[in-house]
């Protein structure tokens, strides 16, 4: 069984749903994402997705083109990422999950990717512009290798459309909560919840939820409703406000770790207590 | 060109909207039922009468097509050879270039699949006034997203959409370009899917896109065979077009595709150089990739990051090409070549003197590769150029330019 896997079936028979914090690869640079990922661990995470930076980021909001930016800015590439997971792999097994456009593992070369993600300990992908009728290359080439990847439904997915892409997913279905974009709001849509068990009949998988979603109170609400649910740009805004300038560089505030880590940890208690 | 490959093109894209190696539907989950609403539409629409007739009125009587062919005498002369020049004059299309081809046929596509709000990118501007004159000829709301940098290039342009009655949303991400004005169009999309159509101004995008762009500016070339055959009672040698997305030059190569006998040439940008980082030449020197929900040639580094486009001529200035492009470029049927910034400027002056007409920057860069062209053809070889859009919205630009080398 793999690492994803497990952590869902562990996390069921201790009736708790799976937080899962985002956080972009490079932001404001390796040795924190690094910091960020044994921290986030360590205050309960279950698992962790990495963005890899894009230029050109169609389904992400201000909050997470701007972290794509500020990474950018040190050239963040797949490389790197999948360096960073074989150096943290060697101290903590959570899993964890690259969130990242298509283009870039494209040109990375999609069997090279996933061997070399494999042999870095990376567990699955999650790549919003790849829909399943697009996917079949990158699920030839993960597949062997043993990486999961994760597939999106959207509130307005057909239900015949959300079977389909339920049985192709690996690891987990991920949930979008919203037609829109990334990005933290104080309202989640009313129908949410309804949403949820609508799609928990009509799989057998794990479903986490993501998008918008940015407060303990959310976190408690929603895991009655799911097996995992997944911040994003609540945690990234918190990274930003805690990362200061040295000249024209950027690095990590005395409290940026802590900081964030402290956040992970409320969410992590939310998550308990509304299952 | 083998009997496969042409197979290929002419049945070209399959149900799920590939070209070959190319197109395709990269779109997140939310956008999957949009773009499966609007294939269905789209292709009810085009089997339906009625839609085709009240197409073709508007195209007549309000965009004032067929607009003509004419034999430029005075550009012939000037490259000499004993060629025979003939101009496909867009320019002379409502609003002044061969975007509102497209724009009509897709806010009459929206109205009839009943979505209230329009929405569109634009880079030079030209696809932007385009659409919302559309929109506002069939009473829809319309919104336009437009790179800061662009806005700030194409003033007048702007105004025009304003008084039209859009709304033009600065676009401040990125290089506040084409490129970030369509991510921030798509964006809009993904969040307003509901009652809102997306227009794409080129033969780019997710399927089925490249496909109608390409249907509704095929009346260009269709025009062009009727009217080369009257002029000089047969077909042409060459068809020549400039390349950005590629709308233009698709609506007049694809009625030819099929006539193996006749050249089709594609001239990009190569701005400063394709040799530089400033230019526009995907199809020269790019290499495939996914963008903007399609597989096609693109301007990228080693590592999938899209690269910054670069042309004097902004509705150039981008770093991808429509995916039928790549098709033609891998099967050969389509030669592209790439002309630079100061090829170009001569030739938006020569066109100007020898003929009286002002081109747009854009297709100024067809007009310059036929000085190159010219020397190799034969005596009394037929040469047809899509002149796609007049010069006005540049006249500043380039005035500008030839001050400052007057200062020099």
């Amino acid at each position: 069984m793999n690492r994803i896997d497990r952590m869902f079936s562990q996390l069921k028979k201790r009736k708790e749903a799976a937080l899962i914090p985002f956080i972009t690869t490079g932001d404001p640079d390796i040795a924190t994402t690094e910091a960020l990922i044994l921290e986030m661990d360590r205050q309960g995470a279950d698992l962790i997705e990495l963005g890899l930076p894009f230029s050109d980021p169609i389904a992400d909001g201000p909050t997470i083109q701007a972290s794509s930016q500020r990474a950018l800015r040190h050239n963040i590439n797949a490389k790197d990422l999948l360096g960073l997971v074989k150096k943290v792999r060697k101290k903590t097994d959570i899993p964890l999950v690259l969130m990242g456009y298509y283009n870039p593992l494209l040109q990375y070369g999609l069997s090279a990717f996933a061997k070399d993600a494999a042999t870095s300990g990376l567990d699955g992908t999650i790549v919003p512009d790849l829909p399943l009728e697009e996917a079949k290359d990158w699920m030839a080439a993960a597949k062997p290798q043993g990486l999961a990847n994760i597939l999106l439904v959207a509130p307005n997915t057909p239900a015949d459309r959300v079977k389909k892409i339920a049985r192709a997913t690996q690891g987990f279905l991920y949930y979008v909560s919203i037609t829109g974009i990334t990005g933290a709001r104080t309202e989640l849509p009313t129908e949410l919840s309804q949403g949820l068990n609508g799609i928990k009949q009509l799989t057998n998988k794990p479903v986490a939820v993501g998008f918008g979603i940015s407060k303990p109170a959310q976190v408690s609400m929603l895991s009655a409703v799911t097996d995992g649910i997944i911040v994003g740009s609540a945690i990234i805004k918190l990274i930003e406000a805690h990362t200061i300038k040295q000249g024209n560089d950027l690095k990590a505030g005395p409290d940026l770790v802590k900081k964030v880590g402290e956040f992970i940890g409320e969410l992590k208690k939310a998550t308990k207590t509304g299952y | 060109m083998n009997k496969s490959t042409n197979h290929q093109i002419t049945k070209s894209p399959n149900h799920s909207g590939h070209f070959g190696l190319y197109g395709g539907r990269f779109v997140p989950e939310t956008l999957m039922p949009a773009i499966t609403e609007l294939d269905s539409a789209y292709r009810e629409a085009r089997q339906d009468a009625g839609f085709k007739k009240e197409l073709n009125q508007i195209l007549k009587h309000y965009v004032g097509r067929p607009t003509p062919l004419y034999e430029a005498k005075g550009l012939q002369e000037a490259v000499g050879g004993g060629i025979r020049v003939f101009l496909k004059r867009e320019d002379l299309a409502h609003t002044g270039a061969h975007k509102i081809n497209n724009t009509i046929g897709q806010v009459l596509l929206a109205k009839r699949m009943g979505k209230t709000r329009i929405i569109a990118e634009t880079g030079a501007g030209q696809h932007g006034v385009a659409t919302a004159t559309a929109a506002a000829l069939m009473g829809l709301k319309c919104e336009v997203y437009m790179g800061r940098k662009d806005m700030v290039r194409q003033s007048m342009n702007v105004f025009r959409m304003e008084l039209t009655g859009a709304k033009v949303i600065p676009v401040l991400s990125g290089t506040q370009t084409l490129k970030d004005a369509i991510n921030e169009t798509i964006r809009d999309w993904v969040t307003n899917v509901g009652n809102t159509y997306y227009v794409i101004g080129s033969v780019v995008g997710p399927h089925p896109y490249p496909m109608m762009v390409r249907n509704f500016q095929c009346v260009i070339g269709r025009e062009t065979r009727r009217q080369i055959r009257q002029l000089a009672g047969c077909l042409p040698d060459v068809v020549m077009a400039c390349v950005g997305g590629g709308s233009n030059a698709m609506g007049i190569f694809y009625p030819f595709i099929k006539d193996q006998g006749i050249r089709l040439i594609g001239v990009e940008a190569a701005g400063k150089g394709v040799e530089t980082d400033f230019h526009s030449a995907p199809l020269a020197v790019g290499s495939p990739g996914v963008l903007h929900g399609a597989m096609s040639y693109l301007l990228q580094d080693r590592w999938g990051q899209i690269k910054g486009a670069h042309s004097l001529a902004p509705g150039l200035d981008y770093p991808g090409v429509g995916p039928e492009h790549s098709v033609f470029k891998d099967s050969g049927r389509v030669e592209y070549v790439a002309v630079d910034d100061e090829q170009a400027l001569e030739a938006f002056r020569l066109l100007s003197e020898t003929d009286g007409i002002i081109p747009a920057l854009e297709s100024a860069h067809a007009v310059a590769y036929l000085k190159e062209l010219a020397p190799s053809l034969p005596k009394g070889s037929i040469v047809v150029i899509n002149l796609s859009g007049r010069g006005d919205k540049d006249v500043a630009t380039v005035a500008e330019l030839i001050k400052e080398r007057a200062d020099k």
